[in-house]
C-alpha cells in the first residue's frame, strides 16, 4: 500500500489533540497547505476526466440522436461500466495500463459516459418541434439545425449532466490511489486514524466539488442566457 | 502493452479464483475455497446495510412524499452526496464506532440512505395527483392512498434507488479491510499477501458481483412495475435535471 503513496507528505502528530486522534482547529490551521499538492492533482483528474467524458458522451449522443436505434446498445454498454465498482476498475486497469494517471482517468472518464450520454440525447429530444420547423423555414440545413437550434436548446440538459458526472467524479477520484495516481484520497490514506486528517482531506472534496458545480453553473449562465432573461 | 502479458495476467487472476495457493508472504493459503469467506462477508455487510438503509429511508419519504413536504430535502440529499468520498466516511466513524462490522455497516448505511430516500420521495411525488383525487373521491383514508395507490405506482423508482444503493454498497464494502472487516477488497488492498494476481482475482470477483446485483435489480423492478404502468410504456429516458433525479443513477459507483 504504501508504494502508492510515495508522493505524499507523511506527518507526525505531536500535541495532545494529535495524539488522542482528535479533531484539531490548530493543526488544520498549520497544515492545509499540505493538501495543496493533492488537491490540485485531484483537480486535473476530474477536469481531464470530464473533459473526455463529454467529448465522447456528447459525440454518441448526438449519433444516437440521429439513429435511434444506438440509444440501446450505448446505454447498456455505458450502464455496465458504470456498475463496476471503482476500485475494480482501476485494479481490472493495472495489467494493461499500469499505475498512474492514465489508468485513473481512463476508469473515471468511463463513469461520466452514461450521465453524459443520457442527458445529451434527453436533452435533443426535447427540443421542441417548432423550433427545428422554424429552423427549417429560415431555411437551415440538417448540420445548421444541430449546431444552431438543437444544440443550444439542448443546453440546459447537457449542463445538468456535467453537474452530474462532475460533483460524482470529484467523489470517485478519492478512490484514484488504488492507480497509483494520487489525489486528495491517497493523502488521506496517509493516516486514517486521526480525525483532522480525516475531515481535511474528505472536506477538501467536498469544497471542490461545490466549486466546480459553481464554475460550471456559471458557464450555464453565460452560454444560455435566454434561459436567465429577467431573472 | 504486450497483449500475451496482459492474457497471462488475467488468466492468472482466473487460475487464483479456483485454485489455493500459498500466499505471496507465506504463511497462509490464499485463492480457491479460501476466497469464500471472502465472498460471505461481502455478501452478508451488503445485505444488512441495505436492510437498515430501506427500513430507515423508505417509511420517511413515503411520509414526507405523501405530505408533499421535504422537497428541498430531497435535493441536497442527492447533490452533496454524491461528492463525499465514501471512504471519508469509513474512516471517519471508525475513530468513534472502531473496527468490525458495526462501523462498516454504519457507514454503508449512511452512504445507501440518498438514493433510496431519494427514489421514493420522487416516485410518490410523480404519482398522477389525479389517481390520488379518485382514491380519496372513493373514501380511500390517507395510509390506505399511500398503501394501495401511491406506493404501487412509486415501486419501479423505488427499486431504482435500491439498485443503485446495493451497487454503491458492494462497492463500498470492497474497502471493509480498511476497518476490520475481511471482504473481497482484502485481495485488492492487501496484494503483498495475495499477490498482483491475486489482487486482479478480488477485483474480477467485486465486479461480478456488482453487476449480478444490478441485472438481478433490473429484473425485479421490470417485475415490481404494476401492469398498467407497463401498458402506458414511461418514457424510455429521463434525464437529470436541477429539480428532478435519474431513477438508476442518482450516486457514485
Amino acid at each position: 500500500m504504501m508504494g502508492l503513496l510515495a508522493a505524499v507528505t507523511i506527518r507526525t502528530r505531536t500535541a495532545t489533540c494529535e495524539t488522542q486522534n482528535g479533531f484539531c482547529p490548530d493543526w488544520i490551521a498549520k497544515h492545509w497547505t499540505d493538501y495543496l499538492d493533492p488537491m490540485w492533482q485531484h483537480l486535473q483528474l476530474v477536469v481531464v476526466s470530464v473533459a473526455f467524458g463529454f467529448v465522447i458522451g456528447f459525440t454518441l449522443g448526438v449519433m444516437a440522436h440521429r439513429r435511434r436505434w444506438l440509444v440501446g446498445p450505448i446505454t447498456g454498454f455505458t450502464g455496465v461500466l458504470y456498475t463496476i465498482p471503482s476500485i475494480a476498475l482501476f485494479t481490472l486497469l493495472l495489467p494493461i495500463t499500469g499505475f498512474g494517471f492514465r489508468t485513473a482517468v481512463i476508469a473515471l472518464t468511463s463513469y461520466t459516459l452514461l450521465i453524459i450520454f443520457r442527458n445529451v440525447v434527453t436533452g435533443l429530444a426535447n427540443v421542441p418541434a417548432d423550433a427545428l420547423e422554424a429552423g427549417r423555414g429560415m431555411g437551415l440545413t440538417q448540420r445548421q439545425r444541430l449546431w444552431r437550434v438543437e444544440v443550444p436548446l439542448a443546453l440546459p440538459e447537457i449542463y445538468a449532466g456535467l453537474r452530474i458526472a462532475t460533483t460524482t467524479t470529484v467523489g470517485l477520484a478519492a478512490l484514484a490511489f488504488f492507480a497509483g495516481a494520487g489525489g486528495l484520497g491517497a493523502q488521506l490514506m496517509t493516516d486514517i486514524n486521526f480525525k483532522s486528517n480525516i475531515v481535511l482531506a474528505g472536506g477538501l472534496c467536498v469544497v471542490l466539488a461545490v466549486v466546480l458545480d459553481l464554475v460550471l453553473l456559471g458557464a450555464e449562465r453565460l452560454t444560455v442566457r435566454w434561459e436567465f432573461v429577467g431573472r | 502493452m504486450m497483449p500475451a502479458s496482459i492474457t497471462d495476467d488475467f488468466s492468472g487472476a482466473l487460475d487464483f479464483i479456483f485454485h489455493q495457493r500459498d500466499a505471496v508472504s507465506g504463511g497462509v493459503r490464499v485463492g480457491g475455497a479460501t476466497l469464500l469467506p471472502l465472498l460471505e462477508t461481502h455478501i452478508r455487510v451488503t445485505v444488512i446495510s441495505m436492510f437498515i438503509a430501506c427500513a430507515l429511508a423508505i417509511p420517511f419519504a413515503l411520509w414526507l412524499g405523501h405530505r408533499g413536504k421535504g422537497q428541498f430535502a430531497a435535493a441536497s440529499a442527492a447533490n452533496v452526496g454524491r461528492a463525499v468520498p465514501s471512504i471519508a466516511v469509513l474512516v471517519f466513524f471508525s475513530a468513534y464506532l472502531g473496527l468490525g462490522d458495526t462501523n462498516l455497516i454504519f457507514a454503508m448505511v449512511l452512504l445507501a440512505i440518498p438514493p433510496i430516500f431519494t427514489n421514493t420521495y420522487v416516485g410518490i411525488r410523480q404519482v398522477d395527483r389525479d389517481a390520488v383525487d379518485a382514491a380519496r373521491g372513493v373514501g380511500m383514508s390517507g395510509p390506505q392512498i399511500v398503501r394501495r395507490v401511491e406506493l404501487p405506482l412509486a415501486l419501479p423508482l423505488i427499486f431504482g434507488g435500491m439498485r443503485t444503493s446495493t451497487v454503491n454498497v458492494i462497492a463500498t464494502a470492497t474497502l471493509g479491510p480498511l476497518v476490520g472487516v475481511l471482504t473481497l477488497g482484502d485481495a485488492i488492498i492487501n496484494a503483498s499477501v495475495y499477490g498482483p494476481e491475486g489482487r486482479l482475482a478480488g477485483a474480477i470477483l467485486v465486479a461480478v458481483l456488482a453487476v449480478t446485483a444490478e441485472v438481478a435489480f433490473a429484473l425485479l423492478q421490470r417485475a415490481a412495475t404494476p401492469r398498467g404502468l407497463k401498458v402506458v410504456r414511461a418514457p424510455r429516458f429521463r434525464a437529470a435535471s436541477r429539480t428532478t433525479t435519474v431513477p438508476s443513477v442518482t450516486s457514485a459507483p
